[in-house]
């Protein structure tokens, strides 16, 4: 029988009404609407890749959080929570929280004062073209194989809920995404994710209120989950629900992580290197107004962003739970190569991915569950329009202005801009494809960033706070680090036993691995770097004005009262931030 | 994002937050009315009504707000 048909038959939950199809059609009509009102103003390349640098606080910020919100952060860890319980939320908390406030407080005023267009564009003014080649190809890869991945869970929502064809589904998004982006650029993709933030919370955030009504609250989810798992004998069923208490050894927790790979693995390298030298996000912020409002914007983000748990973790831990299949026994999913196989879909088996349109489907009727299946697919443009506005800045001045062909005019990059986009999205759907082969999203994307951000950040940082880093070091080191990062995975993917060399304990799960081989290849390339460093010649501080600290004078930002100041509001952010660490411990 | 002669990005989010709002309402007004054979999980809040609602209120706060003709007085009065 066809895959969609045998969905379709076996998912009575779901069915769309009129009141559904005119919602995501309206939002369908809404973002092509905006693209086509901003195409006349994106005539200049400052305009078209960095939204004219007249973005508000809110706005960036926004978007800044918003560009994160695809599919990684609604089913990929929605599916992460149902298979290693909260502990996914380390990856909301310490993965990101203390990042975003040193991006704000630290880093943001060496990339605004130097006036790049990109990360890649840094690197060139501290280390020269040898380190900006290597991150930009790297980083143009990276953004079209994510774009695939959003294009991927988009289709995956599409066929699981409203049955339709995959082929059809990554059509849709990827002529929608292209035309908006390639209209209006990075102002369009930015207006976007504005209006996607607001409804993915408007989609979402029903399902969380009415779980933990069905579930009892908090302390009714907990019992039902320790219910649940203690009859299916699974190992540790107490440790779903506590965040630091499990974290003691590899063996104590399902993912078979300790506090090590959490705190270093994931909140000093894999975050780090994310929140502060990823593209994708560091470009929104490059597009706000002034200073302070660069600084303010990822201190709104985080603000946000420490509350996307409520709305991702929460879902599949209801899932544990509290789903049942139609006959009412407890539904446990299971990994997607499993759910995917013939046996599988022959038994009416789901992925751990799906967890979150099956809690859409329990609670939403129509209009509602038109609301949240638009958030969703919101949620995942937001992702594709980000990576591919991304790769759109990175390969016209990263890599063609300065590789190719450096004459080039502000005209023709514009132009260029249009068309880098509708093809960066025929490399997505490519990409797409590819990724249907991977067991889990999220496994994929962590290994992805463990192989490029996480040497980045080592060469970023070393960048911005030593002077005596040398170019040579910058590209070496930055070069180490990444092969270093993709052999230890071949490794491991050749002989499995080597997990116990790399992740240190057998009981290292895919999540650990990816932690650990984050560490490793940030610190080769920072080992590297200082070497070679030391026996090379250094850029004299004359050229390394406005690029490093100690030589580059910070613009003082206008006198504002301490409620309008970013260190205020960090201060703030990073108090509930530690509250949250001991309510959940 | 506001400009005197640009739509702002708020108004945008308010017209899309608002129309939702005003389908969902009106969805559950009338399941209420004629009640659904396969009822979703805590029918009976008829979260559709409430939410519904609540998104219509905040659509229209935001659209009156930043609709076209209040940024026009805002920047008459600033300039």
């Amino acid at each position: 029988m066809n895959l969609a048909l045998l969905l379709l038959s076996s998912s009575t939950l779901v069915h769309l009404s009129a009141v559904d199809l005119a919602i995501i059609v309206f939002y369908f009509a809404l973002v092509l609407g905006i693209g086509l009102y901003l195409k006349g103003q994106a005539n200049t390349g400052e305009d078209f890749f960095m939204a004219g640098r007249e973005m508000t606080a809110w706005v960036a910020g926004l978007a800044f959080l918003s560009a994160n919100l695809g599919s990684l952060e609604l089913m990929g860890w929605a599916g992460n929570s149902y298979k290693y319980g909260i502990l996914a939320a380390h990856w909301y908390w310490i993965g990101a929280i203390p990042s975003m406030l040193f991006l704000a407080l630290v880093m943001m005023p060496f990339y605004y004062v130097c006036k790049t267009h990109s990360v890649p564009g840094y690197l060139k003014l501290r280390f020269g073209k040898g380190a900006q080649a290597i991150s930009s190809i790297s980083f143009a890869f990276m953004t079209v194989l994510m774009s695939g991945i959003n294009m991927y869970a988009m289709a995956v929502v599409m066929r699981v809920v409203l049955g339709w064809d995959l082929n059809f589904s990554i059509l849709v998004s990827s002529l929608t995404v292209a035309a908006y982006v390639a209209l209006g650029g990075l102002r369009s993709a930015i207006f976007n994710e504005v209006l996607q933030f607001f409804l993915i919370w408007a989609g979402a955030l029903l399902i969380p209120i009415l779980g933990l009504i069905e579930a009892g609250g908090w302390t009714g989810l907990q019992a039902k989950i320790l219910q649940n798992l203690t009859e299916q004998h699974v190992a540790n069923p107490g440790s779903y629900t506590h965040l630091w208490s499990t974290l003691g050894s590899f063996g104590s927790n399902p993912m078979g992580i300790n506090w090590a790979g959490i705190v270093f693995g994931l909140g000093a390298v894999i975050a780090m290197g994310y929140w502060t030298t990823d593209f994708l996000v560091v470009q929104r912020v490059l597009s706000a107004k002034d200073l302070r409002s660069a600084e303010l914007a990822p201190i709104i983000g985080a603000a946000f962003k420490m509350c996307v748990p409520f709305i991702v973790i929460l879902p599949g831990l209801l899932g544990l739970a509290l789903l049942r299949d139609p006959q009412g026994h407890l539904l446990r999913l299971v990994p997607a190569d499993q759910a995917w196989s013939a046996a599988g879909q022959a038994q009416g088996l789901h992925g751990y991915d799906e967890v979150l349109p099956l809690m859409l489907a329990r609670y939403c009727g129509p209009g509602l569950l038109g609301l949240g299946i638009t958030a969703l697919i919101a949620g995942f443009m937001s992702g594709m329009a980000g990576n591919v506005s991304a790769f759109t800045t990175v390969w016209t001045y990263d890599i063609y202005a300065t590789l190719i062909n450096p004459k080039v005019t502000d005209d023709f990059k514009v132009k260029m801009g249009r068309w880098v986009t509708v093809i960066g999205v025929i490399i997505s759907i490519g990409t797409a494809y590819l990724v249907m082969q991977a067991q889990s999203i999220m496994d994929y994307v962590q290994a992805l960033f463990s192989f490029f951000i996480a040497p980045l950040f080592g060469t970023v940082i070393l960048g911005m706070l030593w002077k005596r880093a040398s170019p040579a070091g910058g590209w070496t080191g930055l070069l180490a680090g990444t092969l270093s990062s993709v052999g230890m995975y071949t490794w491991v993917k050749i002989d499995p036993n080597a997990v116990r060399y790399v992740a240190l304990s057998m009981d290292a799960q895919d999540q650990a691995q990816n932690m650990f081989r984050a560490l490793w290849s940030c610190l080769i390339c920072m080992i590297v770097t200082i070497v070679v460093s030391y026996m090379t010649k250094p850029k004299p501080d004359s050229e390394l004005k406005d690029v490093v600290y100690g030589l580059t004078p910070i613009p003082k930002t206008e006198h504002v009262s301490w409620f309008h100041s970013p260190i205020f509001w960090a201060v703030v952010v990073a108090a509930i931030f530690v509250i949250l660490q001991i309510i959940f411990w | 994002m506001k400009s005197g002669s640009h739509l702002s990005i708020w108004f945008f989010t308010g017209i899309c937050l608002g129309v939702n709002g005003l389908l969902i309402f009106i969805t559950g007004i009338y399941e209420i009315a004629n009640p659904p054979a396969n009822k979703v999980a805590l029918y009976d809040l008829h979260a559709n009504v409430w939410w519904g609602g609540f998104l219509l209120v905040l659509g229209l706060v935001y659209s009156l707000r930043f609709s076209p003709a209040q940024e026009r007085k805002r920047m008459s009065k600033s300039s």
